[in-house]
């Protein structure tokens, strides 16, 4: 029993149990966690393929509009944790129906504009993202509250 | 129990109304020796400028930032929300968040986002040290 217990207790900590299909591995590392999510949710890399985190570090000085430069040395090790945990790397959870939808070869850059994204937000209401708590479709915390953990359950 | 409570806040005042932290005293004597060299008739910072530049709605950046209260709110002692991710922000005012303005590299790379944002355009060295000015006696 103990043992049993503590089997499931190893795989509760690898993989949650109840992940289901709508979770994808956290963030862990403490930079990309600060300087990615200074401003926004510092979404997970298995969102997008890795040349894709690769032309979003290129293009850092107009980052959707803002200019979110950073010294360079930090700037390599953001890169090299995005694209070593992109989702054509890792193709865990909810990822690999997201890399479905990418074209090969295709670099692209808002995670919202991938057709699952939209598939699964079909039947939310124009009342609610114009809600001001939500602001922008890419606050994931407005309404999954463990967005941040990974966990995108219908909140 | 009043009586602690009393001792309580005499010690707390006067930290309070300093809100010194050594840190910030950098970052403020760095901003004011780059003020200096762009302007030797500079003669400190003024917390009034300072409040001047957070409620001023430049409007000359990105339409969503008009002014630093479009996402910092009236009052920086609350808590505020980015106007263009909808991300909470930690209050700006010292006195509700100590921590502001003890980082330089942060400090800086705030102001090049921010400024472009609601002024269009980097903030000069006094206009940085006036706002941390205002914001430490907040």
């Amino acid at each position: 029993m103990r043992a049993a217990l503590l089997t499931l207790a190893l795989i509760g900590a690898s993989m949650p149990a109840f992940a289901g299909n709508d979770w994808v591995p956290p963030v862990k590392d403490p930079l990309v966690l600060k300087e990615c999510g200074s401003c926004h949710m510092a979404f997970q890399p298995a969102f997008l393929p890795a040349r894709s985190w690769n032309r979003m570090m290129d293009e850092l000085p107009n980052h959707f509009g803002e200019d979110a430069s950073l010294p360079p040395e930090k700037a390599k090790a953001i890169r090299d944790y995005l694209t070593a945990n992109a989702g054509d790397v890792v193709t865990a959870g909810r990822a690999r129906k997201y890399m479905q939808w990418v074209a090969p070869g295709g670099t692209p850059q808002r995670i919202t504009e991938n057709p699952d994204f939209e598939r699964k937000h079909r039947r939310i209401s124009e009342r609610t993202w114009k809600d001001p708590k939500v602001v922008t479709r890419s606050n994931c915390p407005a309404c999954h509250r463990a967005a941040d953990q990974g966990y995108f359950e219908d909140d | 129990m009043i009586r602690s409570l009393v001792i309580a806040a005499l010690v707390a005042l006067p930290a309070a109304a300093l809100a010194a932290d050594p840190a910030r005293d950098a970052i403020l004597a760095d901003f004011a020796a780059q003020a200096k060299k762009a302007d030797p008739a500079f003669a400190g910072f003024s917390a009034q400028r300072g409040e001047t530049l957070f409620r001023t709605k430049w409007a000359k950046g990105d339409e969503r930032t008009p002014s630093c209260t479009a996402c910092h709110t009236e009052n920086p002692k609350n808590a505020g929300q980015n106007a263009k991710t909808g991300r909470a922000i930690d209050p700006v005012a010292v006195s509700a968040n100590p921590k502001r303005f003890t980082d330089m590299d942060q400090v800086e790379k705030q102001f090049v986002r921010d400024c472009k944002s609601v002024l269009g355009r980097e903030c000069t060295a006094q206009e940085k040290g006036d706002y941390v000015t205002f914001m430490a006696g907040q």
